[in-house]
């Protein structure tokens, strides 16, 4: 039926999720953290757990991830 | 999805003192004259650069490119320092004074992407064409006497289960592709609003369908 996993993925919520704006308030800490390779998924499960499920939030994370690298180098 | 208190742990850390690079920003952006206007100078090409990588990382998936994607980076530096220069004082230490302030620009750049969307929308806003279901979550066609069923359930429970405005935010984001950003500015929401109408949807659909045995078909539930 090969759609199974991309609909279970959809329609998993994860209860510790703490949605867009929280996510977005703690993003520079929880970057510089994941940059200094902290365990940040243990810090902040709720975050970390958002960012997994929100497309334009781990977008976000993805690009300022990138940004933080990126002036590193 | 939880909130308030239960999360303040997650979304409170003690205002810390902040490392040499940052405290230099903050007293050359506070300074007069001069140094001000060099931090400035310094900041806005900082912004320029990360908004310009940040719209060439993201290009290939939007329909913007060449110069009008350049003017939305510059816009982005441009309205991202403006912010930054105003929200000086809530600068908090927790992390590195530059990160804290390429979250703006990377967040002027979503809300920018998010406005271009209603340009050229590829799909009207009230669209809803249910044949889309199957692509959008890859069902194979050459396998439909197997998953019809569920995408009927699935549709059903659209129907029965949402709120209208929880059923609106699924049929746009789901069946019309249109990005979460963009419908939050064609509804007067915000983000935040939204993502928690799709959480609350996305529960309440996989609890029907659990109430209506389609659970344990490949579907290994937790909700």
């Amino acid at each position: 039926m090969n759609g199974w996993p991309e609909l279970d993925r959809f329609l998993r919520t994860d209860p510790r999720d703490v949605g867009c704006a929280q996510a977005m308030d703690m993003l520079h800490v929880y970057v510089d953290l994941v940059a200094a390779g902290a365990p940040v998924e243990e810090r902040y499960p709720g975050i970390a757990a958002h960012l997994r499920a929100c497309g334009p939030c781990g977008e976000d994370f993805e690009g300022l991830l990138a940004a933080v690298r990126g002036e590193a180098h | 999805m939880v909130s308030g208190n239960h999360t303040a742990h997650e979304t409170r850390v003690a205002a810390a003192r902040p490392d040499v690079e940052s405290a230099e920003w903050l007293r050359a952006l506070a300074d007069m004259g001069p140094p001000r206007e060099a931090a400035l100078a310094r900041l806005h090409g900082l912004l320029v650069r990360i908004a310009r990588r940040e719209v060439a990382r993201r290009g290939p998936r939007l329909a913007i490119s060449g110069p009008e994607l350049d003017d939305l980076a510059y816009q982005a530096a441009a309205d991202a320092l403006l912010a930054i220069t105003g929200k000086l004082g809530q600068f908090r230490g927790e992390s590195r004074f530059t990160t804290w302030a390429c979250k703006f620009v990377i967040l002027e750049v979503s809300a920018k992407i998010g406005r271009h969307f209603w340009r050229h929308p590829a799909v009207p806003l009230d669209a809803e064409d249910w044949d889309r279901l199957p692509g959008r979550f890859g069902f194979d066609p050459a396998q439909e006497a197997e998953w019809r069923d569920l995408l009927a359930a699935v549709r059903r429970a659209v129907d029965d289960e949402l709120t209208p405005r929880q059923r609106q935010v699924f049929v746009a984001i789901v069946l019309n592709d249109v990005p979460l950003d963009a419908l939050a500015i064609e509804l007067a929401s915000n983000r935040n609003a939204i993502y928690k109408m799709l959480f609350d949807a996305r529960r309440k659909l996989r609890a029907a369908l659990a109430a209506n045995g389609y659970l344990g078909h490949g579907i290994v539930g937790h909700s």
